[in-house]
């Protein structure tokens, strides 16, 4: 579904991504681990179009994506629910929801929109009032309904679980392996390591900006390396 | 009283201007954080387009329209021309681009057009009509129903538009805007092609009261960026509340004082904004949560 060959890219002169290779197919949870400033963002952004990429290719259902405009990707069926939530502050939680479904011209779109309020009650409960106000764990949920009404194939989901209390990470991933099981492909970043790969398929290590290690998550699981650099000694 | 109401529906009329130049000012400053200090030249142009164009025999709702489509034509090259090559300059840098961008408009209209006045027939003629014993020109209803006709339609298409909700969107979180498909160019360049028909329509309107020349751009866009700051740069009630506030003041300043400091009025209220309330009456304090 997501082919990304040798990809440079960076800020400015600065170089983060140094060659990155990296397939998701249809179907599969991947994990992208990796320590602070490792350059998990940075790919995220580059494979939305919203950061601009120095070499490389990146294939999205069999096409070329690399030169398209970040509104194309969406159309084409790739959303993500970026790092800091990003939610539209002073609009309403129903307008951030509706936002994210704004190239969607189907009569789905209602639809779709309780569907996510099903998902997440306390959302409902506010669909009112200003996103600003919620509380982190709410604006989490919000980004990734706003990301799931764009009605992906590929979800890029980016540190979902980031500052939220024990519970609400649990009740994320939860969200995470619901929505893998209704067909949505997902690239699932997260620094909290042992989690991500619990519910993952496969699993990337990424270490400044490079791909280090790669394979089923059960194994890298395991892997004595990757245990020591990124799960602790639990 | 008659003269209180006289001072008053004078002040509402030029006040109704100023608020449509400060919504340009909000409207462009939504979509782009660049406050463009050309946005009194699409209210010359307006006038200027629509007398030229109607004394070449043009009846005047052609030339009306005329107007407003050149100035669309100007606020799109506007925007592509000077502010979207310049992306990711700093807000000072695409301010002097606005300023600058300002000065040519002017030159050029002088090339074109000429140093000159102008007037325009008023749209239902020149009988004033008696207002509870103050004589109104009837240009006055136009203007005044022209601009809530304006505000209303902008109100609807902001509040009541995915359009409308994408603008707001690119406004609060440009990243997140483009992440979720809103094309942030070309909502750039509508706000742009807004603000200019909204500038025209405002000089196309306020013509035949005040006269037009080449360089009344200069004046209204320093009085309606003072209301636009009275409202709070960014609200667009504000802005509507400040335009008429300013022109109100200045009437009853030129009225009861002297008409010698009218056009010191926007400056003082611009200083006063800044000292005391620099959000404006309106403007909103960040309330996003971190
Ligand atoms: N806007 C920016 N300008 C310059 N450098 C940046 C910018 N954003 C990130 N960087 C740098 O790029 C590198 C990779 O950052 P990135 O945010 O992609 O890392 P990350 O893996 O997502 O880290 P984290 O786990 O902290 O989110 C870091 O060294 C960071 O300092
Ligand atoms: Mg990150």
């Amino acid at each position: 579904m997501l082919e990304v060959v040798d990809l440079h890219g960076g800020y400015g002169r600065i170089e983060v991504l140094k060659g990155i290779n990296l397939k998701v197919s249809a179907g599969e949870v991947v994990a992208l681990i990796g320590s602070n400033g490792a350059g998990k963002t940075t790919l995220l952004r580059a494979l939305s179009g919203v950061q601009p990429i120095s070499a490389g290719q990146m294939q999205f259902m069999g096409e070329r994506i690399d030169r398209l405009p970040s509104h194309q990707r969406v159309a084409r069926g790739m959303t993500q629910s970026p790092e800091g939530r990003q939610i539209f502050g002073p609009l309403s939680v129903d307008d951030n929801l509706r936002l994210g479904a704004y190239l969607r011209r189907d009569d789905g779109i209602e639809a779709d929109r309780e569907r996510i309020y099903a998902m997440f009650p306390v959302l409902k409960d506010k669909r009112h009032q200003p996103a600003g106000g919620l509380s982190g764990g709410q604006q989490q949920m919000l980004a990734i309904g706003r990301a799931l009404m764009g009605k992906p194939k590929l979800l890029l989901l980016d540190e979902p679980s980031l500052g939220l209390s024990p519970i609400l990470v649990d009740q994320i991933l939860a969200a995470v392996t619901a929505l893998r099981q209704a067909g949505i492909t997902i690239l699932l970043v997260e620094q909290n390591a042992a989690a991500a790969l619990e519910i993952a398929d496969r699993g990337y290590v990424i270490e400044t900006g490079r791909i280090v290690h790669a394979g089923p998550a059960s194994d890298l699981l395991s892997d004595p390396k990757v245990k020591s650099a990124y799960l602790g000694f639990d | 009283m008659s003269e209180l109401l006289q001072f008053f529906v004078s002040g509402l009329t030029v006040g109704a201007v100023y608020a449509l130049v400060a919504l340009g000012f909000t409207l462009v400053y939504h979509a782009s954080e660049v406050v463009n200090f050309a946005q009194g030249e699409f209210v010359m142009l307006g006038g200027m387009v629509t007398v030229f164009a109607y004394a070449a025999g043009v009846p005047l709702p052609l030339a009306a329209l005329l107007a407003v489509l050149v100035a669309i034509v100007v606020g799109l090259l506007l925007y592509w021309l000077a502010i979207a090559p310049a992306r990711g300059a700093t807000a000072v840098s695409l301010i002097i681009i606005t300023i600058g961008a300002s000065i040519l408009l002017r030159g050029a209209a002088q090339i074109v057009f000429d140093k000159q006045f102008h007037k325009l027939p008023a749209f239902s003629g020149d009988t004033p009509v008696d207002l509870f014993g103050a004589a109104i020109q009837p240009q006055s209803f136009w203007v005044l129903g022209g601009a809530a006709l304006l505000v209303l339609l902008l109100y609807y298409v902001m509040e009541r538009t995915l359009l409308g909700k994408a603008v707001m969107a690119t406004a609060a979180n440009r990243l997140a805007a483009r992440l979720v498909g809103v094309n942030v160019a070309t909502i750039m360049a509508l706000a742009f092609g807004g603000s200019a028909a909204i500038g025209a329509v405002a000089g196309i309107l306020i013509t035949p009261i005040t006269l037009t020349s080449y360089d009344v751009g200069t004046l209204l866009a320093l009085k309606g960026f003072a209301a636009a700051m009275l409202g709070g740069m960014g609200s667009p009630l504000g802005a509507v509340v400040g335009g008429l506030l300013l022109g109100l003041l200045e009437a009853f300043g030129a009225g009861y004082i002297s008409s010698t400091y009218k056009d010191a009025i926007a400056f003082i209220v611009i200083l006063a904004v800044l000292f005391v309330a620099p959000q404006g009456l309106f403007g909103r304090r960040a309330v996003e949560r971190v």
